[in-house]
């Protein structure tokens, strides 16, 4: 018997020899570091010596959650990370509606390519850009952050839009104006309920991304700290502590994913 | 054409050119319509795909602007507004039900939009979708239908607005065959119920003939010819209309001279014409060629047979089986028949002028 014919009667031998390779990347590369973060968190370290000691204990979520600091920055980083979302929904809407439905045919792929070139540019090169813009005139802070990661997040945004509208019937949009609604109506009533999906699919790139960002709020944020500032203050002198506050993007994500799902979102990623 | 009033609809020199893909030469997709439709009639845009017919009725619902000449309903020049502005609705090809309402939400959405108050426009959309036979189909989500519920679905959201003007875009298309035959009697039904001016645009000859007024026939962007469907059917303007609707059936000039003494192309319909034995007397007023049977269709009801011409070319006759089986007919192959028909059946054909 072939090893062929042999696998085809083995299902489970298949799947296993299928999925072996995948599963074991993303087990090791994700999941176990991340069960490993969620164990740190509830370890402490030692104030004398500095060093990190493998006992139990739930302080590090207690400071978290008592330290008025640190809920300022919780709140803070879930509110950047919402106006940014909202910044990239309502620039990035008009974009994809005129590169999907409006432009010719043969410039649409131009336009893409227009909108994803920011991202062949580096990270880096891009905020020190902003800050340099951002700091001759003085504008640096919260404000700047937002700025700067709704410029940096956009395309993510863009992207899910414009293949959610791509896939839109234009009979659709033609009968609703057939209908008799003005094109603000159209929008409303029949592309914006449509487009939930995708709109869904964009924020959790343009949430999660900008949750976790900490390089631009220390380049333009001035002052203000968000929640991956304070994990990496704390990195080298209390790492339980710094993987406990790592700790609340990942539950605010998870949260966020659980609402994404309901709304059948995640089948449009 | 209409007389009596202003038409429901008037087109004046319609035109339309779109960009040429790379190039630039553009393609003349409408090229110079006129056209009058009367109030309460049910005409039919006939033509094979891309004869410029969706684009008329495009340009008449506004989804379309003409390159050059006017759109005019009920006597108000309508080519300059947009569609939302326009009296007219229309039932898609694909019907276009927005999939995220139900079915009672997608009827009203016209009366919605246009400030209906509310509860006149559920009590509008339930007696509409009363009239296509959809009650107990208010919840109900357009994926959750069949092609034929969502084809209704779709003509009462349009008839629902009580247009001037019903436009039909190939709404039978997507449906199979005994359905589609279904509600083209339905179709019609519910149009000289409402009195609504129906514009419907097919490729399939049959569905014209079944349910129209009249018949505009398009190729290539042009009008062909403009009528009843009999005369459409039995008296074709030019050779176009002669072979799209019903079966091409052509005597070319050469043919025609010899057979019947005729100058030019000229034609005859498969069911005027009679099988009969070779060397039988012609029958009384009637002209008659001889040939071969070269094929012999058995179509149940009736037979088709293939005849090539001694004075060459090749005629099709159509006979209906009422006193002869299967085995008769199909034992035609091979052999020399006369072919006849009465003198005023056959039609000259005008040559094309391309």
């Amino acid at each position: 018997m072939t090893a062929a014919a042999w696998l085809h009667r083995h299902v489970g031998a298949r799947l296993a020899l299928l999925l072996a390779a995948p599963l074991t990347w993303l087990i090791a590369v994700y999941l176990a570091p991340l069960g490993l973060l969620f164990l740190t968190a509830f370890w402490q370290t030692d104030s004398f010596t500095g060093l990190v000691q493998r006992r139990l204990t739930t302080a590090n979520f207690v400071d978290v959650f008592t330290e008025p600091a640190y809920l300022t920055a919780l709140a803070r980083t879930v509110g950047v990370a919402l106006v940014v979302t909202l910044a990239c929904i309502v620039i990035g809407l008009p974009m994809a509606l005129f590169m999907a439905k409006v432009a010719a045919p043969r410039w649409q792929p131009v336009l893409l390519a227009l909108v994803l070139t920011p991202l062949w540019a580096s990270y880096l090169v891009k905020v020190y850009a902003w800050r340099t813009i951002l700091g001759a005139t003085g504008g640096l802070g919260l404000g700047a952050v937002v700025l700067v990661l709704t410029y940096l997040w956009l395309p993510y945004m863009v992207l899910p839009l414009y293949t959610g509208l791509t896939s839109m019937r234009a009979s659709l949009l033609d009968a609703a104006a057939d209908l008799g609604a003005p094109p603000g109506r159209v929008v409303r009533t029949v592309v914006l309920p449509l487009l939930a999906p995708s709109v869904i699919a964009g924020s959790i790139f343009t949430f999660s991304l900008s949750l976790g960002d900490y390089i631009t709020v220390q380049l333009v944020g001035g002052t203000s700290q968000m929640l991956g500032n304070v994990v990496y203050a704390n990195f080298s002198t209390d790492l339980p502590f710094a993987a406990a506050v790592a700790t609340l993007p990942v539950l605010v994500m998870i949260g966020y994913l659980l609402a994404a799902r309901r709304s059948g979102a995640l089948e449009q990623l | 054409m209409s007389t009596n009033g202003t038409a429901a609809v008037a087109l004046r020199g319609l035109r339309k050119e779109f960009a040429g893909r790379g190039t630039g030469e553009p393609t003349v997709a409408v090229d110079g319509v006129d056209l009058d439709i009367a109030e309460g009639e049910f005409v039919t845009l006939l033509g094979p795909s891309g004869s410029g017919k969706t684009t008329v009725l495009r340009m008449i619902a506004g989804f379309e602007r003409p390159t050059a000449g006017r759109v005019v309903l009920r006597g108000t020049d309508v080519t300059d507004r947009p569609p939302f502005q326009r009296e007219v609705n229309t039932v898609f090809q694909d019907y276009a039900l927005f999939p995220h309402l139900d079915v009672l939400r997608n009827v009203e959405y016209g009366l919605r939009v246009t400030k209906v108050p509310a509860a006149q426009a559920r009590e509008r959309a339930r007696s509409a979708l009363a009239a296509v036979r959809l009650e107990g189909f208010e919840k109900r989500a357009p994926a959750h239908l069949s092609g034929g519920q969502r084809q209704r679905v779709a003509l009462a959201r349009a008839l629902v607005n009580r247009p001037a003007v019903l436009l039909l875009d190939e709404p039978l298309g997507a449906l199979d065959l005994k359905l589609r035959e279904q509600m083209q009697v339905e179709l019609k039904a519910i149009q000289r119920e409402v009195g609504i001016t129906f514009v419907f645009v097919t490729h399939d000859q049959e569905e014209a003939l079944t349910m129209s007024d009249r018949i505009v026939v398009f190729d290539r962007g042009r009008v062909e010819q403009v009528g009843t469907p009999a005369e459409v059917y039995e008296r074709p303007a030019t050779e176009f209309v002669a072979s799209f609707v019903g079966t091409s059936n052509l005597l070319q000039p050469d043919a025609a001279r010899q057979v019947i003494g005729h100058e030019g192309l000229y034609s005859i319909r498969p069911e005027k014409i009679s099988v009969l034995q070779d060397g039988a007397a012609l029958p009384d007023g009637a002209q008659g060629a001889s040939g071969t049977v070269a094929e012999v269709v058995y179509v149940g009801s009736a037979t088709r047979f293939v005849v090539d011409l001694d004075a060459g070319g090749r005629l099709i006759a159509l006979q209906q089986n009422s006193d002869t089986s299967s085995m008769d007919v199909l034992a035609y192959r091979g052999r020399r028949v006369l072919l006849s028909w009465r003198r005023e059946h056959g039609f000259a054909v005008p040559r094309a002028q391309t």
